[in-house]
């Protein structure tokens, strides 16, 4: 049902844990639908230098959670923003349909930690 | 690397004399059971055969045994079948909370083509409340519906003493055995029921081969017209190499059952027990007594079902989750909410279920390799302690 990818990423899951002076946090989902994913990033200059993860969700939540986290590394804000559902998706050579909605939750957890890290910003 | 299937509950191998059973019906023996000419009577010798050895099973006369296709058709056949043969008499049924698909979805067609259906609660342990019946009857109901063992949470329903109240009541009782019968003993007469579902895959017989015990004199109203198969009541040329199938499957189930339920309940006890010992957070669903020999299911806090399920099939070891996740409709399984475990806790849902051929040794890798699994998934959730954002009970999945 997982491409070869997904399962990769699934069992072998990339930057998990917590960045604990991270520089922005987005937590995305809910523990009763099944998924719930936390993003830390740290930005220097405006590029994303490092971030973590982690999940409580499905084999599909994990996977996304890895590629995200490495597909977002070295980019720029506004590149990181650009950063899609699908394109995620995409990289893991696709996620079964009934789980491109609720498990699919990388970009929207980093878009939130994104917006956490600008709002920091202006509040400092 | 060994499989080790703990699924049983989904499925069993077939026992390899039921399959030898099966053999000259799909080779030489082919012949329409219905056909006067002797490879027709060959067939239909060999369906009242397993007539007569799953009526043994249950301790039914053989005629009270109509063949179905699955556990599914029975419990179809038997919801709607008497309902719409007793409408005349009122429209009224009752049914628990935690029947299977196959139920629940009957007494929905049931609802929409004019009947009133009540959804009996269970407790925590998955029992139906036998005063919680007799208060549900109304002047209306013709049939009450009760599963037997939950493939889900492994829990045994006091059916004797609710199958009493609805005769006391002069209102037909039907019980679901589709994960029991086979398994434990499951004695009609005993029970006092009027009608009883099994199928053959669930105590090492084929696919395709199901039951439905019919108390005679009860009416029933077909699913399938057409030909005198099954008396009239199920017509259709008969899948004879199951029927023949579940036939040796039955005579071996009465024979070795005692022997094969001890066995895989030792089996389970070890696991139950291991399992609630060796990992923090973990509790067992179900009655902790009253439950299916081989069935050992839990919810494990702060990690989701379908990954364990699938960290679990890379070490090679085949289990079951009603996670929202690992279903197919995305919903956690209505049966684990019904025993009032909260939807985030019933994600973490993991259900084993041993069979005859689980060996010790299969029970103890699952017991070194099930910890590791979880603490892996727990250091990439973000719980360990509590929950957070559990509150909003809707699941909006984001578009």
């Amino acid at each position: 049902m997982y491409s070869e990818k997904v399962m990769e990423h699934f069992t072998n899951p990339r930057n998990v844990g917590e960045l604990p002076d991270a520089d922005g946090v987005g937590t995305e989902g809910n523990p009763v639908c099944g998924d719930v994913m936390k993003i830390f990033i740290k930005v220097k200059d405006n590029i994303i230098t490092d971030a973590k993860f982690k999940t409580f969700g499905c084999g599909a939540a994990i996977a996304v959670s890895s590629m995200v986290t490495e597909m977002v590394k070295g980019k720029t804000l506004d590149e990181a923003l650009k950063i899609s559902k699908e394109a995620v998706a995409n990289e893991l050579g696709g996620l079964p349909p009934q789980k491109m909605h609720c498990s699919n939750l990388g970009a929207d957890a980093l878009h939130k930690a994104i917006e956490d890290y600008r709002q920091r910003q202006v509040r400092s | 690397m060994e499989k080790i299937y703990l699924d049983h509950v989904a499925t069993n191998p077939m026992h390899p004399e039921a399959l030898e059973a099966m053999l000259p019906f799909l080779k030489e023996d082919f012949g329409n059971p219905l056909s006067l000419y002797p490879p027709g009577a060959k067939a239909k010798e060999a369906i009242e055969g397993a007539r007569g050895s799953v009526a043994s099973l249950i301790n039914a006369k053989p005629n009270e045994i109509i063949f179905t296709a699955s556990g599914a058709e029975s419990n179809n056949f038997a919801l709607r079948g008497i309902a719409l043969a007793l409408q005349n008499k009122g429209k009224h049924i009752i049914v628990s909370k935690v029947e299977h698909h196959s139920i629940l979805n009957s007494a929905r067609f049931l609802e929409k083509s004019g009947f009133a259906a009540t959804y009996l609660p269970v407790d925590k342990s998955g029992l139906v409340d036998p005063d919680s019946v007799q208060k549900a009857i109304t002047k209306e109901t013709v049939l009450i519906s009760i599963i037997h063992a939950s493939p889900e949470v492994g829990t045994i329903e006091p059916i004797a003493e609710i199958a009493k109240i609805a005769k006391k009541n002069n209102i037909f009782f039907h019980t679901d055995a589709v994960a029991s019968a086979g398994n434990i003993p499951v004695d009609v007469r005993e029970l006092g029921v009027d009608a009883l579902s099994m199928t053959a895959h669930q105590f090492y017989g084929p696919k395709g081969a199901g039951a439905l015990y019919l108390k005679e004199g009860t009416r029933i109203v077909p699913l399938i017209y057409g030909g005198i198969q099954e008396g009239g009541r199920r017509a259709g040329t008969e899948n004879v190499p199951a029927i023949a199938g579940m036939g040796k499957a039955a005579e071996l189930a009465k024979r070795d059952m005692g022997k094969r339920s001890d066995y895989v309940k030792t089996l389970r006890d070890k696991l139950i027990s291991s399992v609630l010992s060796k990992i923090t957070n973990v509790y067992l669903t179900g009655h902790p007594e009253q439950r299916l020999p081989g069935h050992a299911s839990f919810v494990v806090e702060y990690i989701e079902g379908e990954a364990m399920l699938l960290l679990l099939s890379a070490k090679g070891i085949y289990v079951a989750s009603g996670s929202a996740c690992s279903s197919k409709a995305l919903k956690a399984s209505p049966v684990l909410l019904s025993l009032g475990i909260p939807s985030h806790l019933a994600q973490g849902s993991v259900v084993f279920t041993l069979g005859e051929g689980t060996k010790e040794q299969e029970i103890d890798f699952l017991i070194e390799t099930f910890p590791q699994i979880i603490s892996r998934l727990r250091e990439i959730s973000p719980y360990s302690k509590g929950w957070e954002g559990t509150e909003d009970g809707t699941c909006t999945a984001k578009k």
